[in-house]
């Protein structure tokens, strides 16, 4: 099901300001590829950008190229709604429909998609949040508000929505910042039971968490406010927080500023 | 303590004395004035309004309790008689009221879903400017533009219909301006996450949007009834009045509650038209109460599915 992405020369605005500046980069599929930098560096902006989510802001644009398996995504005869059914994305913060339940929160991408077979729904809810690792805590409360559980529950059920879908990609925007320790263990075991299936792409703040999730990180900075971001250095996790070749990710991995 | 965690001493700046210290007297009074002031207003807002409703239930309550009141007319009964009932004037608002609404909610949700969900530029500009504008027209001002529409320009007769398109000026922007505000209400996030999942932008607004602020538009939507159902000057120059039933809204001056007060204050020094007044004005109150309370239970079924 994983597909692979490729950043070509892909600039990211808002309006007249270059919030991120000529990123190239291959993400591999079946990976986990880590977005890491100083706040305000464009991490999230060009995570936005990948499915299509940054035009719905004001004025939000792109340049340059995202090819999904070589299929450009910002091609003219692309849909962008088909681009996140494809492409699926978890926040930051969880943020399930109040108006639901459990079950139909999990279901509402099936649904609002236009799926009417209830024994398939049924089927995908479940397989889904055994997917997400909240099926043996929800199963006997699936008519239940999703407002009624905890954070780290929510998140997981954010997550068990997002792949309902069946995307190819799973971008997900710090999606532990909002967690105690503990639920962000859950999720971290659960990208690494994730990356079977998907690609994904995270943006962290939490570079011990880049360092245990990841396969290839991703190192942004910017040169000063209202500056765009750029990308420093993409190399194997293992090299970035061991041997990095750029000072700057050096000097931001040890702390010395950001 | 001697490691220093900030680069400068804060405990410098500390002042001198001890530091955790009764509030001061001056506080404490200005405190308790304050509060008094705040309590005394509340009491003073609210004589007005129990005095009100106590004044129009004890002196509308014999007659619109009496059985005839729901099923009767005026038709024949003069203003020296008791008897004969309200429903001429009941059927009359609730088609007036009803014709209004079925043409002004549809049209004002999708106003304010344009202005929030889509909105951007010098048309939404105008459109924001005109609902503001039309917020601000008195009554008189609706009725005597759909006069000068539909029976000068026309040729029609007065009839009810025009009083409910009167009406419908009136409550559009009342509807638009709670409906928008309750849609900005609505966490991006929602949004958001609905369009993530490859939901197109106009099922996301009819699927999540407005069920997550349809509590709050319901609301809008009985302020919007509630104002009008109790116009006076678009029944007084659109339709006039009539003490027998029309459920005609198309046809012949029609019965409404305002309509009665008017009609029966004139005789208002004779006890049975005083009644009748009174009455009227109790009934307009629980119209407006019991559509309150349906709707209520309504919104409250839609929405259970995620607050059980």
């Amino acid at each position: 099901m994983a597909k692979r992405i490729d950043l070509s020369s892909l600039s990211v605005f808002y309006g007249k300001f270059r919030a991120v500046d000529d990123v190239n980069m291959n993400i591999e599929p079946r990976s986990v590829t880590a977005f890491i930098g100083p706040s305000g560096c464009g991490k999230s902006t060009l995570l936005r950008s990948l499915n299509r989510m940054h035009e719905l802001a004001g004025r939000g644009r792109i340049e340059g190229k995202v090819l999904l398996d070589g299929t450009d995504l910002y091609a003219s005869n692309v849909d962008p709604v088909s681009v996140r059914r494809t492409i699926g994305m978890v926040f930051q913060r969880p943020n399930p429909f109040p108006t639901m339940s459990i079950f139909d929160n999990v279901a509402s991408g099936l649904r609002l998609n236009g799926m009417r077979d209830r024994k398939k729904i049924t089927e995908v809810v479940e397989k889904s949040l055994q997917g997400s690792g909240l099926w043996k805590e929800v199963q006997d409360r699936l008519n239940k508000p999703a407002s009624g559980l905890s954070g780290g529950q929510q998140q997981r059920l954010c997550i068990a929505r997002a792949i309902a879908v069946q995307p190819q990609v799973l971008l997900m925007d710090e999606p532990c910042s909002a967690l105690d320790p503990i639920s962000t263990l859950a999720i971290e075991e659960l990208i690494h039971e994730l990356k079977q299936q998907f690609t994904i792409v995270i943006v962290t703040h939490n570079m011990q968490q880049a360092a245990r999730v990841s396969d290839t990180t991703a190192f942004f900075n910017i040169a000063g406010t209202g500056k765009p971001g750029k990308l420093i250095e993409m190399d194997a996790t293992s090299r970035i927080f061991s041997t990095p070749s750029e000072k700057a990710t050096e000097d931001y991995i040890s702390g010395r500023f950001g | 303590m001697s490691t220093t965690f900030l680069s400068h001493d804060i405990t410098a700046s500390a002042p001198a004395g001890p530091l955790l210290i009764p509030a001061s007297r001056g506080r404490r009074i200005r405190n308790q004035l304050a509060t008094a002031f705040v309590g005394a207003s509340f009491v003073v807002a609210l004589i007005p309004l129990v005095w009100i409703l106590t004044e129009v239930v004890v002196k509308g309550a014999p007659d619109v309790f009496h059985s005839s009141w729901w099923t009767h007319s005026q038709n024949g009964v003069t203003e020296r008689r008791e008897g004969g009932g309200a429903f001429h004037a009941i059927s009359g608002s609730v088609l007036q009221t009803l014709v209004c609404a079925v043409i002004a909610v549809p049209l004002s949700l999708l106003v304010a879903i344009f202005l929030v969900e889509y909105g951007k530029g010098r048309l939404a500009n105008a459109v924001a400017f005109t609902v503001d504008v039309l917020t601000g027209i008195p009554s008189i001002v609706a009725a005597l533009f759909i006069y000068a529409l539909l029976i000068t320009t026309f040729g029609f007769q007065r009839q009810g219909f025009a009083v409910s398109l009167a009406l419908v000026l009136l409550m559009i922007p009342v509807v638009v301006r709670t409906t928008e505000e309750m849609l900005k209400l609505v966490p991006n996030d929602l949004r958001e996450a609905s369009l993530a999942l490859g939901v197109p932008k106009y099922r996301t607004i009819l699927r999540i949007v407005v069920p997550t602020a349809l509590p709050g538009i319901i609301t809008g939507i009985m302020l919007g009834i509630a104002r009008v159902i109790g116009e006076t000057a678009p029944l007084l120059i659109l339709v006039g009045y009539s003490k027998s039933i029309n459920n005609n809204l198309f046809s012949g001056f029609q019965g409404s509650l305002p309509g009665m007060i008017v009609n029966e204050a004139t005789n208002i020094t004779l006890k049975p038209a005083e009644g009748r007044v009174w009455g009227a004005a109790l009934t307009l109150i629980l119209i407006v109460l019991v559509l309150n309370l349906a709707a209520r239970l309504i919104a409250r079924s839609t929405t259970s599915r995620g607050k059980k």
